[in-house]
């Protein structure tokens, strides 16, 4: 086994017992990263000598005796997350040259426990997208079958876990940025609930959806990790002063009785039947293990879609009137007088993709459309909300696809919008409620490509969904699977 | 036609807190450009903003002064639009839900009281600002953003103000108002103080409102009035031609006197506002409403009440001591030391006024102290000093800081009461005029002030007024 096949569990005993050093680490995957990342593109900005840096200074860490369990990992982090001093793109033109003067909170928290940071991970243009393609620095690959997109928005972030080039990601999910490119690259996948995480220093997308979570190989290092960034902040008045658990202390807890609910409205005609099969499957492992199945109903599950499109693209419609070419960012070369820099570094600057979000939402909160539109998709969303809360009244955590199919061919979805919206549909209402879900590996289709089963768990108890799955992990093993790069 | 004006005004005061509304950047005026700044005044991807709690108690305490209800739940909302000065391409304002509303001020107006409704305060974020000014070796427009992101109330009235000296009288009220709580530093001319004007005007007799025009840019209480009374006259002169008025914002130029358009309502920004959700709405309970009355001072109009009703104060004094909260201080300090109202009232109108403005400096810097003022009256009250000689001991107080006894024994200027040298005095003076005797005693008794004064000019002012006024009559009547 390589280094840089390592999870951070099995990483730290190493360097714990000095059997390795972070810098032998580090350079075991910057070596990598050179070897495999012109076919995966997961990368925007690789940081080998920032990364040497942080892993000597987490060696003599080490050596002082100050070890965390994350001191001297190499770990990439999506390119939404602001690193000081380390260009972040945002996967867009308008700020392929903006270097950032300060650290948001989780890339802190990461940096004050002595991870170290290799890089800078594509992703869709500021995280629109559910494949990868709309990156302006090209799509991401999926490992398992080059001609495959590894899902989106978060698509580097799941790329470098299944091509062992990074050992941890972050990522952020917003209808699905983290579950589903998790799901399609065999990794796990964690979104808290919102307010877990801060979102200071998160490029913001839909700032009432976006939330931080990781990628990564196994359910110990997500507990890790989320363990390592999670907690109150005070420069985010939306993170929650709730207490964090010792998630990898509580991973063992089984579940024998655990009541497991399964939405009638996930489980549709038209789902895929490799999906469909990988589903039965865990649904008979966890029947086995002593869980309690039973149906439940999430009734608003068909609006899902058009209330996030609404209220998501409207928030980011305000969140991207930032990029005006006057403080940071692309500006146009050419133009004469305000309204035109304003015109030209947009028009030039930003994707279609974006450009398309941004019009729907200017529409969505017009004078006269507002109450039609962006009021009504928030009444919809507390009623989506209701439907979860509900249904947990019956159930510990729900059980449901992450996507309706394994991965798709990069292009196949591009010249139909809509399509690709849809094929978010049993992520985007996680966001909506606001609660938290994490995909695991659940088997593979026919042709090879990766299936993810999604655990919902009530607000904040990302305790239960993480334990849930390190039962089905121990017992299924398919997260040792390698792609075969 | 005869027109009646119907004004309503939109004013902006700056607050004065230590820090911004969102961030922890100081709010200091007149700082190198941008130096007052971070990522999340300067709009930075990532940054997100966190709500001062001073900027909520301040507006809680102005909407408590100006009779506004305090709405429980406050929601912040983004008001989108584009501008150099505005880092994100919104600002953060409140909606639909202020947190003050339904107020109203009472203003005195040629001996009446008109009551003007408050439609709403609300919390909001300042934008930055454009520097055109000529910086060698650049042609473009600068943006300095240190006064991004500075905390301001907007304070919105009804349309209730029926002419220029009721806006006048209005802003001047709450400019008070906003001092006198110590929320705002009421400066207009650095622009913690701005006005805006929405002026319409109506046949006499009808009570259906015109098209009124926004006029922007008002920075003195004197502008206010030129800008009001300018858009009057050429509304009036557009009505009479048969014309209509253009709902429109309209500038105003301080060196012309005049407006001049600025945008059309089709030109008018749909700012497309909606809850900001970077930030949970402010649930303000009873117990923050009742803390924050607490600690609300007495306002001027309580206290010229008292003034009038206590301290048996005419009204003109009262008006005037209480126009300024240290003004007011000020007097109430002295007067506690010496308990005489109208004399205080007097000295601090009169002579404490006169020589602030004389060196344009400000009651809290004046050198002449309550304790020392009231030390100087005692002096008088004693009969040490008179009135006369009080004004130049307190002259050589104002300059000098000392106190007055020192100044009374140092240049020699206790009063005189002695009656055998005052006599002589008057005697002397008798002697030297037997022709003004002569026609006093025949009957022109307006030559008595005359005598005075030569009898006070030959004690150097010293002479105790009252006992030559006494002895000169004796002597002059036999």
């Amino acid at each position: 086994m390589e280094i840089f096949d390592l999870t951070i569990h099995e990483l730290h005993e190493k360097l714990q017992a000095k059997e390795l050093s972070s810098v032998e680490a580090t350079r075991a995957m910057l070596a990598r990263i050179e070897a495999v990342d012109d076919k995966v593109n997961a990368y925007i900005t690789v940081t080998p000598e920032q990364a040497l840096a942080e892993a000597e200074a987490a060696d003599k860490r080490i050596a002082a005796g100050d070890i965390a369990t994350l001191t001297g990992i190499p770990v990439g982090l999506k390119d939404i997350f602001i690193t000081k001093g380390i260009r972040t793109t945002c996967g867009s033109k308008i700020l392929s040259n903006f270097i950032p003067p300060y650290d948001g909170t989780a890339v802190a928290r990461l940096k004050e426990r002595g991870a170290v940071i290799v890089g800078k991970l594509n992703q869709d243009e500021f995280a629109m997208g559910s494949s990868n393609e709309s990156s302006y620095f090209g799509p991401v690959k999926n490992p398992w079958n080059l001609e495959c997109t590894p899902g989106g928005s978060s698509g580097g972030s799941a790329a470098a876990i299944a091509a062992r080039t990074a050992t941890a990601t972050l990522g952020t999910d917003t209808g699905g940025s983290i579950r589903q490119p998790a799901s399609h690259c065999s990794c796990v996948g964690l979104k808290p609930t919102y307010g877990r995480v801060s979102r200071y220093g998160v490029i913001a997308y839909a700032s009432s959806l976006d939330q931080v979570g990781p990628l990564t190989r196994d359910v110990t290092d997500a507990a890790i990790m989320l363990g390592a960034v999670a907690g109150y902040d005070q420069m985010d008045s939306t993170s929650v002063n709730t207490p964090v658990p010792d998630y990898v202390a509580g991973l063992g807890a089984g579940v024998k009785g655990l009541k497991i609910g399964l939405p009638s409205q996930y489980f549709i005609e038209g789902l895929d039947p490799d999906v469909k099969r990988a589903m039965d499957e865990a649904i008979a492992l966890y029947k086995s293990l002593g869980a309690e199945i039973r149906e439940v109903s999430l009734p608003h599950t068909e609006y899902a879609v058009a209330t996030y499109y609404i209220i998501a693209t409207a928030e980011a419609s305000s969140n991207l009137a930032r990029y005006d070419g006057v403080r940071f960012g692309h500006r146009t070369e050419d133009a004469r007088g305000l309204a035109q820099m304003y015109a030209k570094s947009r028009a030039e600057g930003f994707g279609s993709e974006v450009k398309r979000r941004i019009m729907l939402g200017t529409y969505a909160l017009s004078s006269g459309y507002y109450d039609a539109y962006y009021l009504k998709a928030q009444k919809v969303r507390t009623l989506i909300q209701q439907d979860f809360l509900n249904a947990f009244q019956e159930v510990d955590v729900l059980l449901t696809p992450i996507a309706p199919t394994p991965p798709f061919k990069i292009g196949e979805k591009l010249a139909d919008p809509l399509q690709m919206y849809l094929s978010d549909i049993f992520t985007i209402p996680v966001n909506l409620a606001g609660t938290c879900g994490l995909s695991i590996p659940a088997g593979f289709s026919a042709a090879g490509l990766p299936i993810g089963l999604q655990l919902i768990g009530k607000p904040f108890d990302e305790q239960t969904i993480l334990s849930t799955a390190y039962s089905f992990e121990r017992e299924t093993q398919w997260h040792q699977k390698t792609a075969p790069l | 036609m005869k027109y009646q004006v119907v004004i309503g005004l939109e004013v902006h005061t700056q607050l004065t807190t230590n820090t911004k509304i969102f961030c922890g950047c100081s709010t200091r005026f007149g700082a190198e450009p941008n130096s007052q700044t971070c990522p999340v005044c300067l709009g930075f991807p990532g940054a997100l903003p966190v709500l001062n709690k001073k900027v909520v108690e301040y507006a809680i305490r102005a909407g408590l002064a100006t009779n506004c209800s305090i709405t429980k739940r406050n929601v912040f909302a983004r008001k989108n639009y584009f501008y150099p000065d505005l880092p994100k391409g919104y600002q953060i304002s409140q909606f639909d839900l202020p947190i003050c509303q339904h107020g109203h001020l009472d203003i005195d107006i040629e001996g009446e009281t008109r009551r003007i409704g408050i439609t709403r305060i609300h919390m909001e974020e300042d934008a930055g600002k454009l520097v055109h000014a000529d910086i060698p070796g650049v042609d473009d427009s600068c943006v300095d953003l240190n006064r991004a992101c500075t905390p301001l109330l907007e304070i919105v009235s009804e349309p209730d103000m029926r002419s220029p000296d009721e806006a006048i009288a209005y802003l001047k009220k709450l400019h008070q108002i906003v001092m006198y709580l110590g929320i705002c530093d009421g400066n207009l001319e650095e622009g913690s103080f701005r006005c805006d004007a929405n002026v319409s005007l109506m046949p006499v007799g009808s009570s259906t409102f015109g098209t009124r025009a926004e006029l922007k840019n008002i920075n003195s209480f004197k502008f206010i009035k030129q800008a009001i009374e300018y858009e009057m006259e050429r509304q009036a002169e557009i009505l009479d031609e048969g014309g209509r008025i253009i709902q429109e914002t309209r500038l105003f130029d301080p060196n012309t006197g005049t407006t001049r358009s600025m945008r059309g309502k089709e030109e008018a920004h749909d700012y497309r506002y909606f809850p900001d959700p970077d930030l949970v709405p402010i649930i303000i309970s009873d117990e923050w409403i009742e803390e924050a009355r607490g600690t609300l001072p007495e306002l001027p109009e309580a206290k010229r009440a008292r003034f009038m009703t206590d301290l048996a104060l005419p009204e003109y004094d009262a008006e005037v001591l209480v126009a300024s909260r240290e003004l007011a201080q000020y007097f109430e300090d002295t007067f506690t030391l010496f308990p005489q109202a109208k004399t205080v009232s007097n000295w601090v109108m009169g002579e404490v006024t006169r020589a602030l403005n004389d060196d344009g400096r400000s009651i809290s810097d004046c050198p002449v102290t309550p304790a020392l003022l009231a030390d100087l009256l005692k002096l008088m009250e004693k009969g040490t000093i008179s009135g006369k000689i009080a004004k130049t001991v307190f002259d050589e107080m104002y300059k000098s800081g000392k106190a007055p006894e020192k100044i009374v024994e140092e240049k020699g200027l206790v009063q005189v009461s002695d009656t055998g040298a005052i006599e002589a005095m008057i005697d002397e003076v008798l002697e030297k005029n037997p022709g003004q005797v002569a026609e006093y005693r025949g009957g022109k008794e307006t030559l008595f002030g005359f005598f005075v004064g030569q009898v006070m000019r030959a004690s150097k002012g010293k002479a105790n007024p009252a006992l030559v006024n006494e002895m000169l009559l004796k002597k002059l009547n036999g």
